[in-house]
């Protein structure tokens, strides 16, 4: 289905117009108004132009997830209990005991939702934030979609932590063994949540306000 | 459906990508539009939209009752049978005092899609039936921004991988409750493909 874009190519922002973010209603951006508090007629959401500090904040969320990416990794999740002996594993080494015990498929599933999805998600978030700051024109449509990606596949990274979870349910007191939950678990969960929000934060929008400006000092 | 198709008349809209502004026509039949600059899908035509998703939500409400009513997954191992229902890993959690793990599996596994499907239904059931119930736009608002922390498809291949997992040391015996958890996923995806939130709000400003 095509669309026809408004002629000349015009968007939101030059036309005066908020797009608000919880319904997608245009509104008219009043000339006098403190810009920080207007909301959406139709559903109450915060209207702003561009997402309030997206940079910075999406920075912070970053650099957090980096931070807590190491202990998630570092840490036990799971530690086992038999008959006396523990055993603790990390995300990775659960990983090598499924493809050692034969069961490559389950090892690549969670080898790719926990370790390749956080890290490529981390790296792209970054390379984005970098592309913005320094105002580059380099392909926005594809840095457009590697956004969509990354807002889409973080959920899938929460994996392990269901998977311990289930674990933790299924062998419990009652048997000669037990798991339990390690704190690898946790720091790996706050990291899931903490890159979900850095993708939140981040406007895909500032990628072509660039361009735009390189547009308008190529012309003018 | 008379009046879902007239609500459909050309549209002002930009795109959340890139910011371009849009004319968008009324969409043919399960058609959809994208920003001719970026390539984000804009609006999708949703066939029959209110009644599907108002189905699914409500099928999706009673599936999650029954995934948590019965046992899900019965391990025996050393002779001992052990049931378990899905609750039973949050409350696991809690007693080894992993407090941040279990609110974080007991939200986005059942609390976030129960209150998620709850807002649906109030708000799909008052625009189907014509009530006007109190608090909608905010129900509807509140449904959008739960939709990406519902993670009930995670939580099933995390139950799929556990039983792999444990298969080389127990009998693993599925329960009713595990059929009723897939059933869930497939009634949430269907609810995110039948669901046009730009005709939910239309109608609500009618
Ligand atoms: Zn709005
Ligand atoms: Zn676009």
């Amino acid at each position: 289905m095509k669309t026809t874009s408004v002629h000349p190519p015009q968007t939101a922002i030059k036309a005066g117009l908020f797009n608000c973010h919880g319904c997608s209603l245009l509104v008219r951006r009043p000339s006098n108004a403190f810009t920080g508090s207007v909301r959406c007629p139709r559903c109450n959401t915060r209207l702003h132009i561009r997402k309030p500090n997206s940079i910075k904040r999406t920075w912070a969320l970053v650099i957090a997830a980096m931070i807590f990416y190491l202990p998630a990794n570092l840490l036990p999740v799971t530690i086992t209990t038999y008959m006396g002996s523990t055993q603790s594993d990390t995300i990775m080494s659960g990983v090598i005991y499924f493809m050692q015990t034969g069961s490559l498929g389950v090892g690549l599933i969670i080898f790719v939702a926990s370790i390749v999805v956080p890290i490529s998600k981390l790296i792209i978030l970054c390379g984005l934030l970098l592309s913005v700051q320094k105002g580059t024109s380099w392909r926005p449509k594809d840095r457009t979609v590697l956004y969509r990606m990354t807002e889409l596949v973080g959920r899938w990274s929460m994996l392990d932590v269901f998977v311990v979870t289930v674990l933790v349910a299924l062998v419990r007191m009652g048997y000669m063994t037990t798991i339990e939950a390690g704190p690898g678990a946790m720091y790996f969960g706050v990291v899931v949540v903490i890159t979900m929000f850095a993708a939140m934060t981040f406007d895909p929008r500032l990628i072509w306000d660039a361009m735009e400006k390189n547009d308008e000092s190529t012309t003018c | 459906m008379a009046n879902e198709t007239t609500l459909n008349e050309t549209t002002l809209m930009a795109c959340h990508g890139c910011d371009l502004l849009h004319r968008v026509p009324a969409l043919p039949e399960k058609s959809r539009a994208r920003c001719s600059r970026c390539g984000a899908v804009l609006v999708a035509h949703r066939p029959n939209s209110i009644d599907r998703s108002l189905a699914f939500s409500i099928a999706g409400i009673i599936l999650l009752f029954l995934a948590n009513l019965y046992p899900f997954l019965s391990l025996e191992s050393q002779g001992v049978v052990l049931n378990t229902t899905l609750i039973t890993g949050v409350i696991m959690l809690v007693k080894q005092s992993m407090m941040g793990l279990a609110a974080l599996v007991l939200l986005t596994g059942i609390l976030v899609p129960f209150v998620l499907l709850c807002a649906l239904v109030y708000v799909l059931l008052s625009l189907k039936r014509g009530y006007h119930l109190p608090a909608r736009r905010r129900m509807f608002r509140l449904a959008l921004i739960l939709r990406p922390w519902s993670m009930t498809e995670v939580f099933l291949l995390g139950i799929l991988v556990s039983v792999v997992k444990l298969a080389k040391m127990a009998t693993i015996i599925p329960g009713t409750a595990l059929f009723s958890f897939l059933a869930l996923v497939c009634a949430l995806a269907a609810v995110n493909v039948s669901l046009d939130p730009g005709l939910v709000w239309k109608k609500m400003d009618q």
